[in-house]
């Protein structure tokens, strides 16, 4: 590694490195459309620590891209409003610094990869151009270190013949290629935490065990937090330490890995698991979930879920939403009847 | 990133969605009456809530009346002239403008003024509308030589300045008989004149949105159900890349009107003794300084009439884009 | 079980490389699809899985007639479509029907539903009697589990689920023998798939159908799947049962295949037989020599370039693969 003569990385007032890395409590954000509000988050709260990989799992519509654009700060305005919650840096509140604090905190701690590698990479520059130009522009250091340090980083994503590939541009990359590239680039300041939306789901599943495998490795080489957003139950089994499922813009279960496969505590959770095909049910009919998500405008009052779920009585067809209970330490279910679908 | 399109989809997609039933067969919640939820109908009740779209309207059909049945808008005859009362101010006597420099009632020339201008307009959007559909759905359904032709020759028209081909044509038309016979015939050379440089735009959007059209899945559908060439043009290509041709066609309704005032000021256009607001403003503006008037107010009727269709055009367009609902 | 409804012999399609607009020469070929043989039987499911650019796209297109294959053969009931012509491809083309995989693409959205699922019968107007067609298309609407009321309803007024049962409505319009799923479930929410899985399965048990289900989801393939044909570069690397594909696969490729999908069972983190390849998936348009697979597979040896694999049964392998090397490896059930 190069030498950084400047610390171009902000020391951000008031942040404590004992406090988690980042919290997020009782997020809320809404669409301002022209047919209605759509509560799209209404009161997430979860936090992350370095070294740790927590899974936000859910279907299209349930929230749980815009919290990360939320976190990101890179929320579509407007349409989309922040009208509650805190988003916690270190202790430190972002949603109450300046515009100038949050976006040094999120430029140089916070990274974030997308779904859509060739979208997010600009066409009209080399993958080096727009590497070297991180560098340069945060960390201050010369054309020739920041197309060395360029190369050094497409070496990390192990992109074959980097030295030649640097000067190639994004259209030039395969599918699984483009990914690397836009991981060195969420890399490239060193981040503490980085957020990965949906990264393999536009790739083949032999790419897929690629990168996930890839970015596993090097979160554990530098203590990574990493929140994995996706709705694939088979990545997040083989990735993720804790699972935060979310339904209709709340998080409806929150537990390690192994406890959610082996004993889920949500009515949803419990039905997820089950439509997915199983071998030793092959020639049978999937379990499947009735009914449609809901219309974000048009939330059910009461558990959000109830229209759908096999558990439903009276008790949440009103409200108030059933709260998060804790079940034992690192489980939580936002179910009336948790110990029914536990089989307590 | 895909997720917030599912929201917003969710959210703006289909305000019926809560009506419409999971989908399990015990479905016995019909809603006593079908919504019409066609993307045409949901454009129309869009623009009826849009006022910008509506004051045009409104300001359009008072022009259109105008056009109709100037009659009832005045009840002077605009070809009685008395040029001992040349240029008398508003409101002299019952001249609700005065008179112009020939001592015309100048309100019934403005209300007269209106049918050459509206009717150039018309065919020429017309004619641009058809050629350029037929032409736009010809290169790029068939593709091939059909498509080089029609292109070339589009490029051709393309790099003649629309200004310029347009004196040119009309300056050698000048001399013949039509241009002379009578009113009509003025107008009907005009607008052809306007379609021949004009017909290049429409088929050119016809052409991309056909190409589009073309690739797009429920067109694969049909064509392996078997369907025939024309069942795919007029049944999923037309209806699916018509959109912006309308948008199109409304706002060169607009242009066009434009195009004839500014040829007919040019000298190119009309002449008189045929009315219209070119010619109007043609024949006053050297007594501009003393007279701003009578330039100012064909002039104000000319803006807002090409304002009312841009304005229209443009809210078509937004009600008409799928990706905004 | 032994009905054949559908052969294809040799299927064969090359999309010509052309440079210059005016005068065009043919500078190389992309070889989509390169010689596959496959059959369907009566009442079965035949799945087809590969990645992106393996050709199934291309194979789905040449069995329901949108492109013409550059040789081969697609025999229907015993008739060769590739010599038919004018009205008998037309009434060969009624027996596959094609549910597409993008639910709000693939439906017109300037038509009503009734428009939607009725236009079949407007194509092939002697299926149905006029005033025949809208009862019919009711009775097409309710048989997916939707609600014959909303047949004067636009797409758009639909979620994505109830759009794919529209177009599975459509494509039941004619009555076919085969139906043809071009990743059906890819474009679906989980909880949305099983819905449509389990319709798809209906139907088949109601109305006999023969399904050709092509998808990149392995899993999704082997719950509905009796036969499996494993798709790599145009070619067909292996095929047989869901069970012989799935537990005994002989071909390194099926292997790393069904090895890299990920298992929802957190327990087997780290024990699993994980085979990542290196590298993409090369171009049609320049395949390698002798073995397509041979650039990422890790039993390569000299043979591989000179000499192309035959898709065959050898002592090591029961059923058909194409590998000098075939031998098994049960990467689905192996924990280390």
């Amino acid at each position: 590694m190069t030498e950084v003569s400047v610390d171009f990385s902000p020391a951000l007032r008031g942040t404590e490195q004992s406090a988690p890395l980042l919290q997020v409590e009782d997020l809320r954000v809404e669409f301002r459309t022209r047919v209605g509000v759509a509560k799209a988050i209404n009161g997430v709260s979860f936090e992350v620590n370095s070294g740790e990989t927590l899974a936000i799992l859910g279907e299209s519509g349930c929230g749980k891209s815009v919290t990360a654009q939320a976190i990101m700060g890179i929320l579509d305005s407007p349409p989309g409003f922040i009208t509650g919650g805190e988003i916690r840096y270190r202790g430190v509140d972002l949603l109450k610094r300046t515009d100038e604090e949050r976006r040094l905190v999120r430029a140089n701690k916070i990274a974030m990869i997308f779904q859509d590698a060739l979208s997010a990479l600009n066409p009209v520059f080399t993958v080096g151009f727009q590497l070297a130009e991180l560098f340069r522009k945060h960390r201050g250091m010369s054309r020739a270190d920041a197309k060395k340090r360029s190369i050094e980083l497409l070496d990390l994503v192990k992109i074959p013949a980097a030295r030649q590939r640097v000067n190639d541009f994004p259209h030039q990359f395969s599918g699984g290629m483009r990914q690397r590239v836009m991981i060195a680039m969420a890399l490239a300041l060193d981040p503490e935490l980085l957020i990965a939306d949906e990264p393999t789901t536009a790739l083949d599943v032999t790419v897929q065990a690629q990168i996930m495998g890839l970015l596993g490795e090097l979160q554990r080489e530098r203590n990574m937090g990493l929140i994995l957003i996706t709705h694939d139950m088979g990545v997040v089994a083989d990735v993720a330490d804790r699972i935060n499922v979310m339904y209709a813009g709340r998080i409806v279960e929150k537990a390690p890995v192994y406890d959610i496969y082996a004993k889920p505590s949500h009515p949803y959770t419990k039905a997820l698991l089950e439509s997915i095909p199983r071998v030793d049910l092959k020639g049978q009919q999937l379990n499947v979930i009735k009914g449609l998500p809901p219309n974000l405008t048009r939330i059910p009052a009461g558990c959000a879920f109830n229209p759908r779920c096999r558990y439903t009585q009276d008790v949440c067809k009103a409200d108030p939403v059933p709260p998060l209970h804790q079940i034992q330490p690192g489980i939580a279910s936002a179910c009336h009847f948790w110990k029914e679908v536990r089989g307590e | 990133m895909s997720d917030i399109n599912a929201a917003t989809e969710t959210v703006a997609g289909a305000p019926t969605t809560s009506t419409a039933p999971a989908p399990a067969k015990d479905s016995n919640t019909a809603p006593a009456k079908e919504r019409n939820a066609s993307l045409w109908s949901d454009a129309g009740r869009e623009l009826v809530r849009n006022p910008a779209f509506m004051i045009s309207l409104g300001y359009i059909l008072l022009m259109v009346s105008m056009a109709i049945v100037p009659w009832l808008w005045t009840s002077r005859d605009p070809a009685i002239c008395d040029i001992k009362q040349s240029k008398l101010p508003p409101f002299t006597g019952d001249h609700l403008l005065g008179t112009s420099v020939n001592g015309c009632d100048y309100w019934s020339h403005i209300v007269y003024g209106v049918r050459p201008s509206l009717l150039i307009a018309l065919l020429a959007t017309i004619g641009i509308t058809f050629l350029g559909v037929t032409l736009g759905v010809l290169s790029g359904f068939f593709g091939g030589w059909v498509d080089a032709i029609v292109s070339r020759i589009a490029d051709m028209i393309y790099s003649l300045p629309y200004l310029l081909g347009a004196l040119v044509f009309l300056t050698v038309m000048r001399k013949s008989e039509l241009m002379t016979r009578s009113q009509n015939s003025q107008v009907v050379v005009i607008a052809i004149v306007l379609v021949i440089l004009g017909w290049v735009g429409v088929t050119r959007i016809m052409r991309g949105s056909v190409l589009a059209a073309k690739n797009l899945d429920f067109v694969h559908a049909a064509k392996a159900l078997g369907a025939t060439n024309s069942r795919i043009m007029f049944r999923h290509i037309l209806p699916n890349a018509i959109a912006p041709v309308i948008v199109v066609a409304t706002i060169a309704l607009g242009s066009f009107i434009a195009a004839e005032a500014t040829l007919t000021f040019l000298g190119a256009g009309l002449q008189a003794p045929a009315v219209s607001w070119g010619v109007m403003i043609a024949g006053h503006i050297q007594y501009f300084f003393e007279y701003p008037y009578l330039v100012l107010v064909p002039c104000g009727f000319l803006v807002g009439t090409v304002l009312s269709f841009i304005l229209m055009g443009d809210a078509l367009r937004d009600a008409l884009d799928p990706k905004l609902r | 079980m032994s009905d054949v409804v559908l052969e294809t012999r040799d299927l064969v399609k090359h999309f010509p490389l052309t440079r210059g607009i005016l005068f065009k020469t043919k500078i190389g070929a992309v070889r989509a699809v390169d010689g596959i043989n496959l059959q369907l039987h009566r009442g079965e499911t035949l799945g087809v899985v590969g990645e992106s650019g393996c050709g199934k796209s291309t194979l789905a297109k040449l069995l329901v007639g949108l492109e013409k294959p550059t040789s081969g053969s697609i025999v229907v009931r015993g008739q060769d479509t590739s010599k038919l012509s004018g009205e008998a491809i037309r009434r060969a083309r009624r027996n596959i029907q094609l549910v597409m995989q993008d639910p709000y693409t693939s439906l017109n959205p300037r038509m009503t539903v009734g428009d939607i699922i009725g236009e079949p019968y407007e194509i092939h107007t002697d299926v149905a009697p006029k005033g025949d067609r809208r009862r019919r298309v009711q009775e097409l609407l309710e048989l997916v589990g939707l609600n014959p009321e909303h047949i004067n309803r636009y797409p758009h007024q639909f979620s994505g689920g109830q759009r794919q049962r529209i177009g599975i409505a459509r494509a039941l319009a004619l009555k076919p023998e085969i139906i043809l799923c071009d990743e059906p479930v890819s474009a679906l929410d989980i909880s949305i798939q099983a819905q449509v899985m389990n319709l798809l399965d209906e139907l088949q048990k109601e109305m006999g159908l023969s399904y050709i289900f092509i998808a990149h989801d392995l899993s999704v393939v082997r719950h509905i799947a009796d036969r499996v044909a494993v798709m790599y570069l145009g070619k067909v690397v292996e095929s047989g049962t869901d069970v012989q594909i799935y537990d005994q696969p002989t071909h390194p490729y099926t292997q790393a295949l069904l090895s890299a999908v990920p298992v929802p069972d957190p327990t087997l983190r780290g024990h699993r037989d994980q085979i990542v390849l290196e590298g993409d998936v090369p171009s049609p348009a320049n395949p390698p020599s002798g073995c397509r697979f041979r650039t990422r597979c890790w039993k390569v040896q000299d043979i591989c370039a000179t000499q192309e694999p035959l898709l065959q049964i050898s002592a090591k392998s029961a059923h058909p693969s194409a590998c000098h090397f075939a031998e098994v490896r049960d990467v689905v059930h192996a924990t280390q």
